[in-house]
């Protein structure tokens, strides 16, 4: 029996035609030809979000980022003009420009400028050579023409995004469409409590967007982060969304909350009776916040959580109670990806706040250590292609439409790149 | 050399909780048995209210050392609550060799 309602269609799948009901192939995660199409067609061309402005505070203020689905390392700065990215590399002979110890890590931290350990070539903020090392050595050499390669980035709501499809004229904005535009003014800038994680996860990086990007799991594989009693009801009961958001290559599920406060104190841990937190974050809100309409699109007052999937690897979900936590999955090869999450709350005020905080980044760990771990048992037994067809639920919509988008992008990228050949994944 | 706040001397053979990165906190977890975990959580979750109403009246930016020591000690109390109130062992149950590090914290 279903305890929300749905589209009048009868199903959040059916209301969208463009989506199909039947069983779902996985061999896009398994695929090693595919994976080479995603690198290009999906890292190489779409809008990808490495990190906040709050990361950079001043002039000269910078970081790295390694992306390499792109195969590529970048340099994110703030100089005098705003943030701009360019491709970590030195024109000289490529060596890569800004690294500590380990060139493969990323690092941070302010800058007058960037020189190269190799050759000392120097750098600007703005990415123009202005120091040559014995530069009467070389050939009518022009400075002016061995900038650093720049990478397109631009900002939207706070969130630094580049992309490295040279020719993309399509905008941030424009890329990121109603949805994000329905996010517009929350508070984002003012939660600047920042709680850090990451994972090297030996699956695709589109398994664990599934297990974030729908809830059907999370009373099945979490069972016993509940107490015993409430469990067994949340089992029984299942889960249904409030509501289901698609736009573009981009999506959205909206859930329930009841957890923060719970109707009954015994439904929760003992340490979050006691503190006043939990997994939903701490039950109590930092100030008042006004949702922005994409938030909580049902209007329902038992509402919890909003999950954003940003096409291809970026979420947001944002919690009832005042906060936010990112996520990105960042592939390294067709059954591994980085995981990075992120949670964002409003300064503490004293202890307790921080305190509260600390426990909910705990439990948020405990959770998404499970769900990395499941991630692995499913992608060997996908690559083991025992089974080949899979049934997915009127719940797990989500899923159905990113493999499907992810799968158009690889399409288009076949169908307009001479020499571009199908995956099997796509035939 | 006591490390707490007089208060809470009672908590003093829990020190060794007091640890700043929560990878740390984390790995002393998977490190220790159920039996140490219940012992520690016996004896500071009972002084939470406490040991928060004193924390309460500093400045977090401006605590002093023995009063930031109380604190992590409740950290580690964060970190120990699942596998005494949920799990009854140390691990995350089917989490296997997963490893999530933390990588960034707010200061204190």
């Amino acid at each position: 029996m279903a305890h929300f309602p749905k589209p009048a269609e009868g199903s959040w799948t059916q209301h969208y035609p463009d989506l199909s009901t039947a069983d779902a192939s996985y061999e896009d995660s398994i695929s090693p030809e595919h994976y080479e199409l995603e690198r290009k067609a999906i890292f190489g061309k779409t809008w990808l979000n490495v990190g906040r402005v709050e990361q950079l505070p001043k002039v000269g203020s910078y970081f790295t980022k390694e992306i390499d689905a792109a195969r590529s390392s970048v340099i994110i700065v703030r100089n005098a003009e705003g943030i701009q990215a360019f491709h970590n590399v030195c024109r000289h002979r490529g060596n890569k420009l800004v690294w500590q110890d380990f060139p493969r890590e990323e690092t941070s931290g302010t800058a007058r400028q960037f020189i190269c350990k190799y050759h000392a070539w120097r750098y600007d903020l703005g990415g123009a050579c202005t120091f040559v090392q014995q530069e009467s050595e070389f050939f009518d050499l022009d400075k002016a023409k061995y900038s650093l390669a720049d990478v397109r980035c631009e900002i939207w709501q706070g969130f630094i995004f580049i992309n490295f499809d040279k020719d993309g004229t399509q905008s941030l904005v424009e890329y990121l469409g109603p949805l994000a535009a329905g996010l517009e003014g929350y508070p984002w800038g003012e939660m600047t409590a920042v709680y850090k994680y990451k994972s090297d996860i030996g699956a695709n990086w589109k398994l664990f967007i599934d297990a974030f990007a729908e809830f059907y799991h999370a009373p099945v594989l979490h069972s016993r982060q509940a107490t015993a009693e409430e469990s067994r009801k949340l089992q029984q009961y299942g889960f249904e969304a409030l509501s289901y958001q698609i736009e573009g290559p981009h999506s959205m599920v909206s859930s329930w909350g009841g957890m923060s406060p719970p109707k009954d104190p015994r439904m929760v841990k003992p340490i979050e009776r006691e503190l006043r937190t939990g997994l939903f974050g701490p039950w109590d809100k930092p100030f008042d916040i006004e949702l922005p309409p994409a938030l909580n699109p049902a209007r329902h007052k038992a509402w919890g959580v909003d999950s954003f999937v940003f096409f291809p690897n970026f979420m947001i979900l944002v919690w009832e109670p005042g906060w936010y936590l990112t996520y990105h999955y960042w592939p390294t090869a067709v059954n591994r990806h980085t995981f990075e999450a992120a949670l964002y709350f409003a300064p503490a005020k004293n202890a307790t706040d921080r305190l509260r905080q600390e426990l909910a980044a705990a439990t948020f760990k405990e959770y998404g250590l499970q769900d990395a771990n499941t991630l692995e048992a499913t992608q060997s037994m996908l690559e083991s292609r025992a089974v080949s067809e899979f049934p997915l639920n009127d719940q797990e919509i989500l899923l159905r439409h990113l493999h499907q988008t992810a799968r158009a992008f690889c399409a288009e990228y076949v169908k307009t790149t001479p020499g571009a050949k199908p995956s099997p994944a796509l035939v | 050399m006591a490390k707490l706040p007089a208060d809470f001397a009672d908590l003093e053979p829990f020190t060794d909780w007091c640890l700043a990165a929560e990878d740390d906190r984390f790995a002393k977890r998977y490190g220790s048995n159920m039996d140490e975990m219940q012992t520690f959580y016996d004896a500071v979750f009972p002084r939470m209210q406490d040991a928060l109403a004193y924390l309460d009246k500093f400045d977090l930016d401006d605590l002093p050392e023995d009063a930031y020591n109380l604190l992590l000690l409740y950290y580690s109390l964060c970190t120990i609550s699942f596998p005494v109130e949920a799990w009854r062992q140390p691990r995350v149950p089917d989490a296997g060799a997963a490893h999530i590090s933390n990588v960034l914290a707010p200061a204190v």
